[in-house]
């Protein structure tokens, strides 16, 4: 009942605000001098700034969203699953009806740097302009020319299936009000061109905060928490903390570990899986070398965290079952100590993905298995079983409290109706 | 012959070697030790592809018992290739496929179809399903001779005289289950299996009826291994597809 009185109060606050906004805030045009639009334009057949905006592409892994499966390649088309309903990216190649063919760089400018569609529209944050809006202009006009020189394909966009009262788009400007501030990245001087560069790539163009950051009921991220880790909304897997510090998840981790595992997929420390895995296979794999270590060192930088849990945690009292099940299962490949072998098979222990707070990871990659991603470091990648045919429920979550409870990691337990829930989750 | 150093008496010359003994043995030992705890991984096909091996077998020879999961070894891994490809691209569904295959390069997927392709391995015995005998004749009717009056051809006519599959693109129908057999005429028949080519299947599917389906799975599966499970070669197909094979064609999308 509370919930329901809190949820009615918030919408109602949401669509005065929305109301308010929408009143006094006149819709702009793009503020475009004329001249500079035709030097833009000129700009977008130079075939080095459109190498330039191929490789950005791959930065921001626009053709993850962009491409649907088995799709042409940024015709767009893919369902984007929220928590607020589904959004389908649009068709960003240069289709004169259906693309971006009608397009000036005035209007991808606004949407990447603003937000605003082509029409004034405000957009679904589910494009992560809250990120993009980093990215400096002439980055954002190579993506451009990237895009122009594609070959354009017909396919319609389909309108967005959201909930009331997400449905009304210009609720939008309230919600953009509270947690958007456009503006480009500003370099910070008290840090290296390298520093800089990894900041400008990891809170910009390659958008890692829109997972690595918890987000409110409102799908905003909270600002206080950035790259401290977050559950995907919707997807169902957690992206964790990625400090390097005492108490974070990346704590222990060489900056090589961090570009091994960016560039390959895998590394000593940990394998790449679920959505890290596309992360891995589609953008940070095509990344050059300067650009692999300026994220290292970037991330380096990231605070030491507190121990969030106070609470003691509990040992499953399923254990001695874990165990009995992980030497069966689970040893032959990461060792009798949850070590792992180096760069084949991820280390359990002191493993961020083991131990993440939700314990869905560790849930998920015993049902799921998988391959780490074959990339051109790691081309012939090996692969875990999956147990979801194999194990029960209860099983899963015997071992898993397990490994989440050995050698040296201490996390809460899950539990078998978790497993349940995790085990019908979609896979895409 | 000098044992020892002239500074060394015979007494230090016994403690260090056994000290140097001592050594090399602890050193062997923690060798020993660290070999127990960080296993050994074989740098194989098989071992990489241990995510195919829990559900098809490390040959790919399928499991005994009628589930919905198929043999894949012998298979012509043009074949096999399409379909991991199809389960990357939203054409076959089955979601723990769909999320094996999803990280893995298109030179990767053709490396894993030639190695299930390659392997020879004993058919396990098929449950034979319990089905009337009417019902197998009919299944036995379909699989050599079709429907003609309802258009529909016989299996034999593009999976070999043998049922054993044509290179390159067609699979075999022995050694599979009813469970499996039947399962993928449904997913034709409801289009949720589909190719980029051939794409007979679709209307084939639809032209049976759901007794069909079940008498031509319960028929294939209630019959023996072959002697020589190879596909034949592509030149055993003489027969042209028909016109409908063609994907996207009209009857296909209805």
């Amino acid at each position: 009942m509370k919930r329901w009185i809190m949820g009615a109060a918030g919408v109602l606050l949401l669509a005065v605000i929305g109301v308010g906004a929408w009143l006094f805030v006149p819709a702009r045009a793009p503020q475009v001098v004329p001249a500079q639009a035709q030097a833009d334009a000129a700009k977008l057949h130079d075939p080095a700034l459109i190498e330039r905006g191929a490789y950005l592409a791959k930065l921001g892994d626009c053709a993850a969203c962009h491409t649907t499966r088995g799709g042409a390649p940024y015709a767009g088309g893919r369902p984007l699953t929220t928590p607020f309903g589904e959004v389908s990216a649009p068709n960003i190649t240069p289709d004169a009806a259906t693309g971006i063919g009608a397009w000036h760089f005035a209007d991808f400018w606004r949407a990447l740097h603003e937000g605003i569609g082509r029409h004034g529209q405000p957009l679904y944050p589910v494009f992560s302009y809250t990120s993009f809006t980093k990215v400096s202009r002439d980055d954002a006009l190579a993506l451009f020319a990237y895009l122009k020189s594609l070959p354009p394909v017909q396919q319609p966009a389909r309108a967005p299936e959201l909930q009331f009262p997400y449905s009304v788009r210009q609720g939008l400007v309230a919600w953009r009000a509270l947690y958007f501030q456009p503006g480009e990245y500003q370099p910070d001087p008290k840090q290296s061109p390298e520093w800089n560069r990894g900041a400008y790539l990891v809170e910009g163009l390659g958008h890692c905060n829109e997972c690595h950051t918890t987000r409110n009921a409102f799908g905003a991220m909270d600002e206080e928490r950035r790259l401290a880790g977050g559950q995907i909304p919707a997807q169902s897997w957690y992206a964790p903390d990625l400090s390097m510090q005492p108490g974070g998840g990346l704590a222990g981790w060489s900056q090589q570990e961090i570009v091994a595992l960016l560039k390959t997929g895998t590394s000593t420390k940990g394998s790449a899986f679920g959505p890290m895995a596309d992360v891995v296979r589609l953008s940070t794999q095509h990344m050059n070398d300067a650009d692999l270590a300026a994220v290292a060192v970037y991330l380096q930088s990231l605070p030491p965290r507190q121990p969030v849990a106070a609470a003691p945690v509990v040992r499953a009292s399923d254990h001695a079952h874990g165990g009995e099940l992980y030497a069966k299962r689970c040893a032959d490949c990461h060792g009798d100590n949850g070590q792992g072998v180096a760069g084949t098979y991820p280390p359990l222990d002191d493993n961020t993905s083991v131990t993440e707070p939700t314990g869905i990871n560790a849930v998920r990659s015993v049902l799921l298995g998988g391959f780490a991603p074959a990339t051109a470091g790691n081309p012939q990648p090996y692969s875990m079983p999956p147990f979801a045919q194999s194990l029960s429920d209860t099983e899963v979550a015997a071992v898993v409290n397990y490994v989440r409870q050995s050698w040296g990691n201490h996390a809460a337990p899950v539990a078998a109706g978790d497993v349940s829930r995790l085990r019908h989750t979609p896979v895409d | 012959m000098k044992l020892y150093n002239d500074g060394m008496n015979p007494h230090d010359f016994v403690r260090e070697t056994t000290r140097a003994a001592a050594a090399l043995f602890a050193f062997g030992a923690a060798n020993a030790l660290y070999a127990a705890a960080v296993p050994t991984v074989p740098d194989t096909m098989q071992q990489r592809v241990a995510a195919c091996a829990s559900c098809h077998g490390a040959h790919g020879e399928g499991l005994p018992g009628d589930v919905k999961i198929p043999r894949l070894a012998g298979k012509p891994a043009a074949y096999l290739l399409q379909q991991l490809q199809s389960f990357q691209d939203g054409r076959r569904h089955h979601a723990p496929m769909e999320y094996v295959v999803r990280q893995l390069s298109p030179a990767y997927l053709q490396q894993i179809a030639d190695y299930f392709s390659a392997q020879q391995v004993p058919f396990h015995p098929q449950p034979v399903p319990a089905t009337s005998a009417d019902a197998l004749r009919r299944g036995e009717q379909l699989v050599h001779h079709g429907d003609p009056a309802r258009g529909i051809p016989s299996c034999e006519s593009c999976h070999g005289s043998t049922l054993t599959g044509v290179q390159p693109l067609m699979p075999g129908l022995t050694g599979l289950s009813y469970a499996y057999i039947q399962a993928q005429l449904d997913a034709w028949r409801t289009h949720q299996r589909s190719s980029d080519g051939p794409g007979c299947m679709t209307v084939v599917a639809n032209r049976m009826t759901v007794g069909d389906v079940t008498a031509v799975s319960a028929w294939l599966a209630s019959q023996p291994p072959p002697a020589n499970p190879h596909p034949l070669p592509a030149s055993a197909q003489t027969e042209p597809l028909p016109g409908w094979c063609v994907v996207g064609n009209e009857e296909a999308r209805r």
